[in-house]
C-alpha cells in the first residue's frame, strides 16, 4: 500500500545524540553543504536545515517497489500495476540488507509497496525478518487470503519479536473509500479483514486525513467504531498524513514554494525529532532517505545501508509535513 | 553482590513498602530506584517521603523531569490520543497532590547513575541511555539493538523500567539489559500483584530475579476511588489487566493482556 505516516500533534523532546554513530560518521563524510551559516542548495534562496543519523533504528523495505494492484488517487508514488519505477525485490536483496543492518543495531523492519503480498516472498521475507528483530507490514488489505492469515499467525506466534499488519482504509464506508481506491475495493478488504479476524491477528487499521473528520476527536471515535464493527474488539486505529507529491499532487494541490523548511526556523538539533534522523529505505534501486521520497533522485543516498549514515538536507515540501504534522512511522 | 531495583512505584506507596520489607529480608547490598514516582495512584507525596526516609537513592523518570521543571504534561512518549488522555488525568492528578518541594528535590535526581559491581559496568536509566521516555518493550528489542546500546553508552548491564512489563536479555560477551518492571501497577497479566528485581553479580555473571510483590490492592483501590481517580485505573489495580495506555504496546505485548 502507499505508506502514509502518522501525525502526532506534539514532536517529542529532541534525545541526546547517541555517541557512535554521529561522531564516527561525522569524520567518515565531509560536512553537507549548506550545514551550519552555509548557503543552502535547496529551493529558492532559503537554506535548508540538516538532519544527521542518529541511529538507525528503522530499516523500511519497498518490499513491491511501486507495483499496485490498485491505483489511489493519493498515492505519495504514484503506485499501479503498471509503474515499475522500483521493481519487487527478492528474499535474496531483503537478506543483504537484513545482514547490514545486525552491524548497524537496527531496531525494526517495516515493508512496503506498491502491495507487498503482491510478493511472492513476501511470507519468507517476514520469516527471515522475524528472526532478527519485530516487522510491520503495510497492505491495502485485498490479498490477505485465508491461508495468508494463518500463516502470518504462525510467525507472529513464533518468533519473540512483535508482527504487526497495517491495513489502510481511506473512509467510514465503502463509498468514501472506493472514490480514492476504486470501485469494489471496500468489499475485497472487509473479506480480508474477516480473515485476519478468523486468524485472530489484529491489525492496526491506518486512514488518511483523506476521511473526513477522521483526524478530530469525534471523527476517530467513530472510526473506532467502524473497527468494532468489523469484528476487532481491540480496535487499533493510526491516521496518517497525506504528502502532496505523486497522484496526490492531482487529487489535491501540489506543495507551494513557502512550504519548505528552513534552517532560520528549523536548527538542525531540532531537525533531530524527525524520522528520517532515524531510518532508511531500502529500494531496488538502492537506499533513499526516507520512505517518502523514493522518487526524488537526490534522496538516493547510495547503493548500501553503510553508504547512508551521513546528514541529509530537508529541502522538499514532504519534508514540511513531516515536520508540521510530527509524523511517526511507529504504531 | 545483591541489587534491587524499583521501576515506575506511580504512588503506589503500599506497593513500596511492601517491596522494602521484603529487600530488607533478602540481605540486599544496594537498592535504587528508577523514577517515574508519581501517576496513576493516590497521595503522590507519600512515595518521596518514603524513599527519602529510607535513604534510597535513584533516577529521574519522565515524571520528576515534568514536575520539578512544572511542565504541563508527563512526557510519557505515548502517540494515541487514547494513551494521552489517561495520561494526562494522572498528571495533572499528581501535579496538584505534590508539594512543591518534593517537585524541588526531584530536580536534584540524577538522569542515570552508573557503578561497578561484581566487575560489570552498570548504567541505570528510566527509558533507555539515549531517551528519558524511550519504550525498550521485549517484543521490539532485538539483541544487536541492545548491544549496540550497551556499546554506545558504555555499559555491561543497563536497568531500565518506563514500559511497565519486566524482562531481561542476556547478550555477547556477558553483557545484559533488563527492564526491572513497576511496582505501580501490574504487569498485565492477571494477576494482582507488581514487581521489583533482584540481580546478584559476583565474578561478571549476572543472575536476574523478578519478584513478586503482594500488598494490599483492595486498601489502595478504595483510596483511588476516594481520590476520584478513573474507574478504569481501579479496574487495573484489582483485575491486573491494563486498560489505559495500552494502545503504545507492541502487537506481541498486546495480545498478551486482556483489553
Amino acid at each position: 500500500m502507499p505508506s502514509h505516516l502518522d501525525p502526532v500533534p506534539v514532536p517529542v523532546p529532541a534525545p541526546a545524540p547517541a555517541p557512535g554513530v554521529g561522531a564516527s560518521e561525522a569524520t567518515a563524510f565531509p560536512p553537507a553543504p549548506g550545514a551550519g551559516a552555509g548557503a543552502g542548495t535547496g529551493t529558492g534562496n532559503k537554506r535548508h536545515p540538516h538532519v544527521q543519523l542518529r541511529a538507525l533504528d528503522t530499516l523500511w523495505f519497498q518490499v513491491a517497489g511501486t507495483i499496485c494492484n490498485i491505483e489511489c488517487t493519493h498515492c505519495f508514488i504514484s503506485c499501479s500495476p503498471r509503474n515499475h519505477s522500483h521493481e519487487m525485490m527478492s528474499l535474496a536483496d531483503v537478506q543483504r540488507s537484513l545482514d547490514d543492518a545486525r552491524g548497524l543495531g537496527v531496531r525494526e523492519y517495516y515493508f512496503t509497496g506498491g502491495e507487498p503480498f503482491m510478493n511472492r516472498d513476501m511470507l519468507a521475507i517476514l520469516e527471515a525478518t522475524l528472526k532478527q528483530g519485530p516487522a510491520t507490514v503495510l497492505t491495502n488489505g485485498m490479498l490477505l487470503r485465508p491461508d495468508v492469515c494463518r500463516r502470518l499467525r504462525e510467525l507472529f506466534d513464533a518468533s519473540e519479536y512483535s508482527l504487526d499488519i497495517r491495513v489502510s482504509l481511506d473512509g467510514f464506508d465503502a463509498e468514501s473509500h472506493d472514490a480514492i481506491r476504486g470501485k469494489g475495493v471496500w468489499d475485497r478488504v472487509m473479506i480480508g479483514l474477516r480473515n485476519l479476524a478468523d486468524a485472530g491477528v489484529n491489525p492496526v487499521i491506518t486512514v488518511t486525513t483523506a476521511a473526513e473528520g477522521v483526524a478530530s476527536e469525534e471523527g476517530r471515535a467513530r472510526f473506532l467504531d467502524v473497527i468494532r464493527g468489523f469484528g476487532f474488539d481491540r480496535p487499533r486505529l493510526k491516521v496518517l498524513s497525506l504528502f502532496r507529491i505523486g497522484a496526490e499532487e492531482n487529487r489535491t494541490r501540489a506543495y507551494e514554494e513557502w512550504e519548505r523548511l528552513n534552517a532560520e526556523s528549523l536548527s538542525d538539533e531540532e531537525a533531530s525529532v524527525l524520522q528520517c534522523s532515524s531510518c532508511r529505505m531500502v529500494t531496488s534501486k538502492g537506499v533513499y532517505v526516507c520512505p517518502i521520497l523514493i522518487e526524488e533522485p537526490e534522496a538516493r543516498m547510495g547503493a548500501t545501508l553503510g553508504e547512508t549514515l551521513r546528514p541529509f538536507q530537508l529541502r522538499y515540501g514532504a519534508c514540511h509535513t513531516c515536520w508540521v504534522d510530527g509524523v511517526t512511522c511507529r504504531t | 553482590m545483591r541489587l534491587a531495583f524499583l521501576g515506575g512505584i506511580y504512588s503506589n506507596y503500599h506497593a513500596l513498602a511492601a517491596a522494602l520489607d521484603d529487600i530488607t529480608r533478602r540481605n540486599v547490598d544496594a537498592t535504587y530506584f528508577l523514577g517515574d514516582l508519581g501517576a496513576f495512584g493516590p497521595h503522590p507525596d507519600r512515595v518521596p517521603e518514603l524513599l527519602i526516609v529510607r535513604g534510597i537513592p535513584g533516577i529521574q523518570g519522565n515524571y520528576e523531569e515534568s514536575l520539578s521543571t512544572r511542565a504541563d504534561d508527563c512526557h510519557c512518549g505515548y502517540t494515541d490520543p487514547r494513551d494521552n488522555h489517561y495520561a494526562q488525568i494522572s498528571y495533572d492528578y499528581t501535579f496538584a497532590n505534590t508539594r512543591d518541594a518534593y517537585k524541588d528535590w526531584m530536580a536534584t535526581l540524577p538522569r542515570e547513575i552508573r557503578f561497578t559491581a561484581g566487575g560489570l559496568r552498570f548504567l541505570l536509566v528510566h527509558g533507555s541511555p539515549r531517551t528519558i521516555n524511550e519504550f525498550l518493550w521485549r517484543s521490539t528489542s532485538p539483541d544487536v539493538f541492545l548491544e549496540k546500546l550497551c556499546n554506545d553508552y558504555d555499559a555491561d548491564v543497563i536497568v531500565c523500567t518506563h514500559t511497565g512489563l519486566h524482562w531481561h536479555k542476556s547478550l555477547s560477551e556477558g553483557r545484559h539489559v533488563l527492564n526491572a518492571g513497576v511496582l505501580g501497577r501490574p504487569a498485565n497479566d492477571g494477576r494482582a500483584n507488581v514487581w521489583y528485581t533482584l540481580v546478584d553479580v559476583n565474578e561478571r555473571i549476572v543472575d536476574v530475579t523478578f519478584v513478586p510483590v503482594h500488598y494490599d490492592h483492595a486498601l489502595l483501590a478504595n483510596e483511588m476511588r476516594a481520590e476520584n481517580l478513573p474507574e478504569q485505573f481501579v479496574e487495573t489495580i484489582l483485575t491486573g489487566w491494563w486498560t489505559t495506555c495500552l494502545e503504545i504496546l507492541p502487537s506481541k505485548e498486546r495480545t498478551a493482556g486482556r483489553w
